[in-house]
């Protein structure tokens, strides 16, 4: 059971219609870290492969999961990619400026297995966006998917190979991961508005 | 998140605030490593327009604005006054209007007349942006210019910067030493006195001699192109004495190499005037990362600007 607590927190505003309930704590995303680490090492371990991290915390989550795995002897290289400009939901016309972030795959990727990590999959459409933008810096052997959330709710044909903790939530509701390097804060939040 | 608030145009610096220039300035960083990539193309703008509305001849501002929108995927139509009905008589309005039926989401405009771009503006939902207008900006170029020189000088607030040539003719000079000026860095000016505006504004320090110049100690020297064709009257007596006197040559590029300074150009360049072949080739030259520059910010520009094409 998820422990219920209402408190002001930074991810939205305290309105008394929005309440945040507390997922995951610091220890089960540590346990969805390792045995994410666990997965890979037991699919690709025999394989060269390389992480590609989705800004911001997708990236987090791959560096934690190499970390792990770099304990067992296994390195891969971590890239970050900034899907801003695949979206297919730019607003040209409205008021969302977003700040763009520099990606940085500085390994080949054609012929390499690449594996897409972000915190949370919702309807799969910021995967398609990375897919597209991975796509074009070459041409990896295999792309695999891992997220630290699985929340439901898809809108295209997209699943995760790797799932740290499946979260059933309703489609008016927020999952918000935080994590401590980008947030100040580490944990796992359902927001219902 | 952003806290900025959305805008529909660019038609000067004057009007921007820091934090627009720091957003776009930002922006540009990531548009210009989609350089380095085989595919250096992002679908960002699939589906829009932008039309490039060129009143004044134009090679490398107008194919700047043509591969930044190529780039994000933009369709693009060029449009210059030699080749449109625009030398048949038509009207700005009525050319605004039938720019407004072709639905192009962004205008890119360049016209001699300052305050044109403001008019089309005006008129139209698309966005529009200020490729140079008379005397008066041409943004996107400071922009870059900006951009190119921190780059190199990162801890920007308080460098020099020293602008040669022809102020009074340049839109250029006026943009780039609005937003250098903006960015805390110091401006000077050296050129024949009747290049060199009254009423400049006060940030702007004259020299009157190269030495002078390089007893400032400058860290970059911005070229300006001398206008041939924008000078009705006569400003200096030659082209030979201009360079004679102001033109960058193998005794002056010996004491900026000494200085450590850059050197800057917006282009075209006319060799043997403001520059010499040996300047040129001067290693602290960034005058082709200004030409990567300004696609890599005219993209962030483009990315910005909301057009009201779609509203009602």
């Amino acid at each position: 059971m998820p422990l219920r607590v209402l408190c002001k927190v930074d991810l939205l505003s305290d309105s008394p219609n929005i309440t945040t309930e507390a997922l995951l704590s610091p220890e089960r995303i540590e346990s969805a870290v390792i045995s994410l680490a666990r997965e890979i090492k037991v699919r690709c371990g025999d394989h060269d492969f390389a992480f590609v991290g989705i800004f911001t915390r997708g990236v987090t989550l791959a560096k934690r999961v190499a970390k792990r795995l770099a304990e067992e002897g296994i390195n891969c290289p971590v890239g970050t990619l900034d899907i801003s400009l695949y979206r297919d939901d730019f607003d040209n016309e409205g008021t969302d400026l977003p700040r763009l972030e520099s990606s940085d795959i500085s390994f080949p990727i054609d012929g390499t297995r690449v594996i897409l990590f972000d915190e949370v999959i919702f309807t799969g459409r910021t995967i398609r966006a990375a897919l597209d933008g991975l796509m074009d810096y070459g041409r990896p052997s295999k792309i695999e998917l891992a997220v630290l959330i699985d929340r439901g709710h898809r809108e295209i044909p997209i699943q995760p190979d790797y799932v740290g903790e499946v979260v059933p939530s309703e489609m008016n509701q927020y999952v918000k991961v935080r994590f401590v390097e980008d947030d100040d804060k580490e944990g796992v939040f359902l927001v219902t508005k | 998140m952003s806290d900025l608030k959305p805008r529909k145009d660019l038609l000067d610096i004057g009007s921007l605030g820091l934090d627009e220039i720091e957003y776009v300035l930002g922006n540009a960083v990531p548009f210009k490593q989609l350089f380095q990539r085989s595919v250096k193309k992002v679908p960002t703008l699939r589906g829009k327009t932008v039309l490039n509305l060129f009143y004044e001849p134009s090679t490398r501002t107008s194919s700047s604005f043509e591969v930044a929108a190529n780039r994000m995927s933009a369709d693009v139509t060029n449009f210059s006054v030699s080749s449109s009905s625009i030398s048949k008589g038509e009207s700005l309005l009525d050319t605004i209007e039938t720019l407004q039926a072709m639905q192009s989401d962004y205008i890119v405009i360049r016209h001699q007349a300052a305050g044109v771009p403001n008019i089309v503006a005006n008129h139209t939902r698309a966005s529009v942006i200020n490729a140079g207008d008379g005397y008066h900006a041409h943004p996107t170029q400071a922009l870059l210019d900006t951009m190119t020189f921190r780059e190199v000088h990162p801890d920007y607030a308080g460098k020099r910067i020293a602008i040669v040539g022809d102020v009074l003719h340049s839109r250029v000079a006026r943009s780039t030493s609005t937003l250098f000026h903006k960015q805390g860095i110091e401006v000077g000016v050296l050129g024949p006195g009747a290049l060199i505006p009254e009423g400049r504004p006060a940030f702007m320090q004259r020299f009157q001699s190269w030495e002078d110049v390089f007893d400032w100690k400058p860290h970059a020297i911005y070229l300006l192109r001398v206008q041939m064709e924008r000078q009705e009257g006569q400003f200096f007596p030659s082209v030979a004495e201009y360079h004679k006197m102001y033109g960058m040559n193998s005794d002056r590029l010996v004491s900026v190499r000494k200085l450590g300074a850059y050197l800057m150009h917006p282009g075209p360049v006319n060799r043997g005037v403001e520059v010499t072949d040996e300047a040129m080739s001067y290693e602290k030259s960034l005058i082709s990362t200004q030409v990567e520059n300004g696609i890599a910010v005219r993209m962030a520009v483009l990315h910005w600007l909301k057009p009201e094409t779609q509203k009602d």
